[in-house]
């Protein structure tokens, strides 16, 4: 049986498990190295989810609730790809983001900033034949949390990936540019320099809409295939 | 054309009522065909405290150790409405819970068969990157001849090994560090 197999991230391209500047990772971060897996059926295959059913309002953001939500309209548009530029046709893409005040519908967060009854910040879209997503939002407010002595984290949506395969899987977070909080922030810094910016959208001229919304471009490229077949 | 990889970040605190606003622990309606089990992850810290907010996934063949998946080119049956995927985070009690069916079991490319297994995906605040494991089960009779279980030395297998309680479910502690360390795979 030849099954096709993805390759393995090189060097630098992911952030070490243990950054001690990033304070809880020093209690969570396994100290033995992972044992590298020969890709067996577990690994090549993987939740594609295509029998979800999707609301198109679950890719409008400003949309869920009964009016629409305080701050900056935005649009966030891109491509899943592989290292290879090869599209990922169909993949669902899930995001979820504080309001423009930094708040997050969520009971554990405690910052002193308002909730916006008007902003819930999930959202799930399934990309098109090309790898194409586009959700509507607003631009997230950067929060304080408790890492170090004024620590904030800059403006940023998480977002979540499955790809084709178990091995796909990615869960990571889109920054905005030229952001002055992206120097300080020991998240976004545990990642080695040069692959940090991969995680900036881009701003986009020609995605924003006259009299409507700022547009920014974020492609996420997974792992590509490997190109010869294990026997 | 070749495009650096998107980054790993963690999954923060506060994907809860977002990202995750409807369980998936469920995976098997009443009838799915197979032996119907319930397992139970703990999540520990590297002092062994308790984590309360961390997100377990799982993906499994269904009873027949087929993948509900393209790649999956065998002659076995699917089941219909077994997706073979779960999601669900941690309680207070640092446990997530599923319901689904034992998996059969699945092909090694090398020849033979892997033990039935369960592929787990783990994310939690404080996690960087996505870590992998598996969960087996105590007293299966194919634990002995599992090729991957082979590839660890001995005294670490048990941390991939759920043990049976007194009600019929599978336990399984997962320690992020620590002297019981799970075994985590780079996949």
């Amino acid at each position: 049986m030849k099954e096709e197999t993805y390759r393995r991230p090189t060097a630098g391209q992911h952030p070490p498990n243990l950054s001690p500047d990033y304070k809880s990772t020093t209690g969570r971060s396994p100290r033995k190295p992972a044992i590298a897996l020969p890709h067996t059926l577990s690994e090549i295959t993987g939740p594609l989810l295509a029998a979800e059913r999707l609301d198109a309002g679950e890719a409008d953001l400003t949309r869920q609730r009964m009016a629409e939500p305080l701050g900056e309209r935005i649009i966030v548009q891109g491509r899943v790809l592989d290292e290879d530029g090869k599209s990922v046709a169909n993949a669902l893409v899930e995001i979820w983001q504080c309001n423009a005040a930094g708040r997050y519908h969520h009971p554990g967060d405690q910052h002193d900033a308002p909730l916006d009854p008007n902003f819930y910040g999930g959202g799930r879209v399934r990309a098109d034949g090309e790898g194409k997503y586009r959700f509507v939002t607003i631009k997230p407010g950067a929060y304080p949390w408790k890492n170090h002595h004024n620590a904030w984290r800059p403006a940023h949506i998480h977002f979540s990936l499955f790809g084709p395969a178990f091995a796909t899987r990615l869960i990571t977070q889109m920054y905005f540019p030229d952001d002055p909080l992206l120097a300080f922030d020991p998240i976004y810094n545990s990642v080695p320099a040069a692959a940090r910016e991969r995680l900036q959208a881009a701003f986009d001229m020609d995605l924003t809409q006259p009299e409507w919304a700022l547009g920014y471009r974020f492609d996420i490229v997974l792992r590509g295939r490997n190109a010869t077949p294990m026997e | 054309m070749s495009r650096g990889l998107t980054p790993s970040q963690t999954i923060g605190p506060f994907y809860w009522g977002t990202l995750v606003n409807a369980y998936r622990c469920d995976l098997a309606r009443p009838g799915m065909p197979g032996e119907r089990i319930e397992i139970v992850l703990k999540l520990h810290d590297v002092e062994g405290a308790i984590v309360a907010d961390g997100l377990f996934e799982i993906w499994q063949a269904n009873s027949h150790g087929r993948y509900n998946h393209p790649d999956d080119r065998r002659n076995l049956a699917l089941d219909a409405g077994f997706e073979g995927y779960g999601r669900a985070s941690t309680f207070t009690d640092g446990c997530a819970r599923f319901g689904t069916v034992k998996p059969g079991r699945v092909p090694w490319p090398e020849g033979g068969l892997q033990a039935p297994h369960i592929n787990i995906s783990l994310f939690a605040r404080g996690v960087l990157n996505r870590l992998a494991t598996r969960l087996y089960f105590e007293g299966d009779a194919a634990l002995a001849e599992d090729p991957v279980l082979k590839m660890i030395e001995p005294a670490r297998r048990d941390t991939l090994i759920a043990k049976r309680d007194t009600q019929g479910a599978w336990h399984l502690p997962i320690h992020l560090g620590g002297p019981k360390e799970t075994v985590f795979f780079d996949v």
